[in-house]
């Protein structure tokens, strides 16, 4: 990663993730529009909208309905976060933090032991290196967000366990809705890189707590920021 | 080049029929996977695609051939090997959703004006449940690489949702064998994106079947 080029003329404004981790109030007053927002409903899968945009006739989503739900999280996403790829880099730095904080608090717990411990271990230990790989790139683009408290249930291992597989997902998701919206290439490539890195998380935690390694069928769907951050925000200190 | 000294010599025995470049390229992508191991295929596939100056089009192209040698896998080898429980139900339910991945890249590739590639013609080398189990391994891993090898090459954002729509899908498929084999979970660590870049094509030439 070079040193940032930025000029002071295209530097990507704060994003709502940076604002959230370092102040409180700016938190609260965000993570209310978040809320407000997820009402605008699931947005369409970016298969949705590319095959309905292709004139497909069996895709079993409505074109019109999706466009509509895509557009109104689009804009909330928008307005919410700033522009530019520093904001997009520090939420995923945000969620690698929580994700971080999680695994450590669950490897403590004294809830696992042998396999299920070490597996959880080492998808702890990849999404540290993921929180360092991001720190560096947002520091080459600017400030990084800064890290946030995580607090996390630890009552039972199948709680746990449920609730690991709930953000891995959350974080497959998290990457998918912000691949299009990545403008570095190199950004995007270690974008791409760690996103699939939460799928086979994702996919692992979901075959031991029974469920389906791909609930959403053929085609991953994508959440986007305020959808995502809505769903953390119990997990905020 | 004896198959024992290969990384993954059941990679290099899937042979791929079809005159068109994307079943080239794949076929060449495949033998350098079974030199390397298959966390050198990625960045192979992206540097062929890159090297050629690859449109959407390519792209797009390439990945269904990709999908379709997937498809032909699971819904063929997947019926005769004698799979059984798990397996069996895994093998099933992924060559359905690589079924539905040929079918939305074909409707992509003819809604940009594009011609989708036939379908190739694949044998596997393949004989019981342990062996499909293997391949199936690494050839949803060679599926990783190849689309986030050429994902940041898509030009139009649609297609680059939809790739990564699909590609966290194989993501999945390969976690989920990882699991039930006992394979490497994340066989390239935290970053799926393989940064080496080889001249693997080269090396892999004479491994090509005509």
């Amino acid at each position: 990663m070079t040193e940032s080029m930025t000029t002071e003329g295209d530097r990507p404004v704060e994003g709502a993730v940076e604002r959230l981790a370092r102040d409180d109030l700016e938190r609260k007053r965000f993570l209310k529009m978040a809320g407000r927002r997820m009402g605008a409903g699931a947005a369409a899968t970016g298969l949705a909208a590319f095959i309905a945009a292709c004139g497909s006739s069996s895709s079993s989503s409505d074109p019109t309905t999706s466009s509509t739900a895509s557009t109104a999280t689009g804009s909330a996403a928008a307005t919410s976060s700033g522009s530019g790829d520093l904001a997009i880099v520090n939420y995923a730095l945000t969620l690698e933090y929580l994700e971080s904080q999680f695994y450590a608090k669950v490897a403590a717990s004294g809830l696992f032991k042998g396999k299920t411990l070490s597996l959880l271990k080492s998808f702890g230990a990849e999404e540290n290196q993921h929180v360092t790989a991001l720190k560096q790139v947002a520091t080459s683009l600017g400030t990084p967000a800064k890290e946030p408290m995580g607090k996390f249930p630890l009552k039972s291992a199948a709680s746990v366990a449920a609730l690991a597989a709930t953000v891995e997902n959350l974080g497959a998701a998290a990457y998918l809705g912000q691949a299009g919206k990545i403008q570095s290439k190199e950004i995007l490539a270690s974008a791409l890189a760690i996103h699939t890195i939460e799928a086979r998380h994702a996919a692992t935690l979901n075959t031991l707590v029974k469920k389906s390694p791909t609930p959403q069928g053929a085609f991953a769907k994508p959440m986007t920021m305020s959808e995502v951050l809505a769903v953390v925000k119990p997990f905020i200190a | 080049m004896s198959n024992s000294d290969l990384a993954h010599p059941e990679l290099g025995a899937v042979e791929v029929g079809g005159m068109n470049r994307a079943s080239f390229i794949l076929r060449g992508a495949l033998a350098a996977g079974a030199v390397y191991g298959a966390a050198a295929v990625g960045p192979q596939v992206s540097s062929a695609l890159a090297a050629s100056g690859s449109s959407d089009l390519d792209i797009l192209n390439f990945a269904l051939t990709l999908e379709y040698l997937e498809t032909a896998f699971y819904k063929t080898k997947g019926k005769t090997v004698g799979l059984m429980g798990e397996a069996k139900a895994l093998a099933s339910e992924f060559g359905d959703q690589e079924a539905e991945h040929v079918a939305a890249l074909t409707k992509a590739i003819s809604a940009a004006g594009g011609m989708p590639v036939k379908k190739p013609t694949f044998s596997f080398p393949v004989t019981d449940q342990a062996s499909f189990l293997k391949l199936a391994y690494t050839l949803e891993n060679v599926g990783v690489g190849a689309y986030n090898g050429a994902g940041p090459a898509l030009t139009n954002k649609a297609y680059l949702a939809a790739a990564g729509s699909i590609v966290q899908v194989e993501a999945r498929h390969a976690a989920a064998i990882a699991l039930l084999t006992g394979s490497p979970i994340t066989p390239n660590g935290a970053f799926d994106k393989p940064l080496s870049k080889a001249a693997v094509l080269k090396a892999a030439g004479p491994l090509i079947k005509k």
